[in-house]
């Protein structure tokens, strides 16, 4: 900011400005938060049967969704990286409709589809509308539209020479790509499944319409705090708030960490 | 042998127009062009990367056109290298050799052979991130021997070096090309380069290509 001008510019304090006020906001959210409760609440958060249960389900459900969401985005992003197609533009733009679509109207398509005759087939062999089964479907679907973005992206990034050179070398397309393109995006990948786990960890709305919210069932951390808010237990929901915040800024550095070492 | 007759192909408004090419077996072909001309997208042809609209691909006696790059038996080097991010200088040269399913003897000895050659010895167990330009083009090079190819593509592989080491790699390349009896067919938009190497030249303008005669009496061959 200084090397040229030797002091600092009124347009690099107007930008530290702007930043350092989001920054601040943020942390006031956090600390907030922090404040409301006691480590009594959290401690009692912890204790309760529910809570552990929401927490173990939260745990289990957004990696699985999330290694579901890796398996789908790595291909999806790779065909719409590298493939030239007609239609790849509405390709493109259909894939971010979990994205753009209300998280409500998310769970309530998922809810209607398995009312189909199509989603009843399915549902003879797995259950998901109000099940288990159902809470990783809800977060693999909008997880999975965030990690086909990030892994297009990554895909974006990465020259395809390396992949025709070894094509000329002796690999089938498939050999190249596993060979020499996919090891050389594994922290593309691994922010891909960051992402997705980060988001289903976060999702609240298809998994209340279309998984439901039962106690010691499909409660998941979010479902939690909505059931804690409900029936007026203000510092149970805080703890448990505070519990998600605590695993997100986790997966944070973790994320950090072993996307440096990889 | 590397052969194009009436090669056409066509993208958008650039066109490449019955393109007729012959670099007899053993020669040093080089090929002449402005930036932007083709030059690329006739090697990738050759390589089997693009199909061409119309006309035939030959490498020796045998049709390629419509082979997979993985069958033609070209040794490609790109541009910048085109380094495999992930694998050491060893793991690189002898990758040809592990997809066929080479013994691991076979390949270790063909990997210290060509390191040798290339003057790659003191390099083997680094990643292409701690390599110049010089010794990733080596690389690129000794990796695209590896399987020894009949025929050696090489696109514009000293236009990133400075001058003294672009002399020093012309110079192997030469040697190289002698040595294992390649074909080669070398891409430069450098006048100098092309005297300095090729056997028979070409040039490429508006989508067809001429053979041009080469400078009386310009610098021997390194």
């Amino acid at each position: 900011m200084t090397a040229t001008s030797g002091r600092v510019s009124s347009f690099w304090c107007g930008l530290t400005l702007v930043t350092g006020l989001y920054l601040a906001f943020l942390l006031a959210l956090l600390i907030s938060t922090a404040a409301y409760t006691t480590p009594h609440h959290l401690w009692a958060a912890l204790d309760s049967r529910e809570i552990r249960y929401s927490i173990g389900l939260s745990l289990v459900s957004c990696t699985t969704s999330a290694l579901l969401a890796l398996l789908l985005a790595v291909p999806v992003g790779y065909l719409l990286s590298r493939g030239r197609f007609f239609g790849k533009a509405w390709l493109d733009a259909a894939l971010d409709i979990p994205i753009v679509l209300p998280p409500m109207v998310v769970g309530l398509c998922l809810l209607i589809f398995f009312q189909t005759p199509a989603g009843k087939m399915i549902e003879r062999v797995i259950p998901f509308t109000y099940t288990v089964a159902g809470v990783v479907l809800a977060q693999f679907v909008i997880g999975a539209a965030f990690a086909v973005r990030t892994m297009r992206g990554v895909f974006d990034h990465l020259s395809s020479r390396p992949e025709d050179v070894a094509m000329t070398l002796g690999c089938s397309r498939g050999q190249a790509v596993w060979l020499v393109t996919l090891p050389a995006s594994r922290r593309g990948m691994f922010a891909a499944f960051s992402i997705a786990w980060a988001r289903s960890l976060g999702e609240f709305g298809p998994i209340l319409v279309f998984a439901g919210a039962t106690r010691l069932k499909t409660e998941v951390l979010p479902t939690s705090v909505f059931i804690e808010l409900s029936v007026g237990r203000l510092e149970a929901a805080v703890a448990v708030s505070l519990l998600m915040v605590a695993l997100a800024l986790i997966v944070l550095v973790a994320v950090r960490i072993v996307g440096e070492r990889l | 042998m590397i052969q194009l007759e009436s090669i056409v192909w066509r993208a958008g408004t650039f066109r490449l127009e019955d393109i007729n090419v012959s670099i007899p077996t053993g020669s040093y072909g080089v090929l002449m062009g402005r930036t932007g001309c083709g030059k690329t997208t006739l090697l990738e042809i050759i390589c089997g990367l693009r199909r061409p609209l119309g006309g035939r691909v030959l490498i020796g006696d045998r049709d390629v056109t419509h082979e997979l790059p993985a069958a033609r038996g070209v040794g490609y080097v790109p541009q910048d290298g085109a380094m495999f991010p992930t694998m050491t200088v060893r793991e690189q040269l002898g990758f040809a050799l592990r997809l066929r399913r080479r013994p691991a003897a076979e390949i270790a000895e063909r990997v210290d052979q060509l390191a040798t050659e290339l003057g790659l010895t003191a390099l083997l167990d680094r990643l292409p991130q701690g390599l110049s330009g010089g010794e990733r083009q080596r690389v690129a090079l000794g990796r695209a021997l590896a399987a020894q190819p009949k025929v050696l593509l090489l696109d514009e592989p000293l236009s990133a070096l400075d001058e003294e080491l672009r002399d020093d790699l012309a110079a192997l390349l030469r040697r190289v090309q002698r040595e294992h009896g390649v074909t080669a067919l070398h891409i430069t938009h450098s006048r100098a380069e092309a005297d300095l190497l090729a056997d028979v030249l070409f040039r490429l303008a508006d989508g067809r290509i001429t053979e041009t005669p080469l400078t009386p009496g310009r610098s021997s061959k390194p």
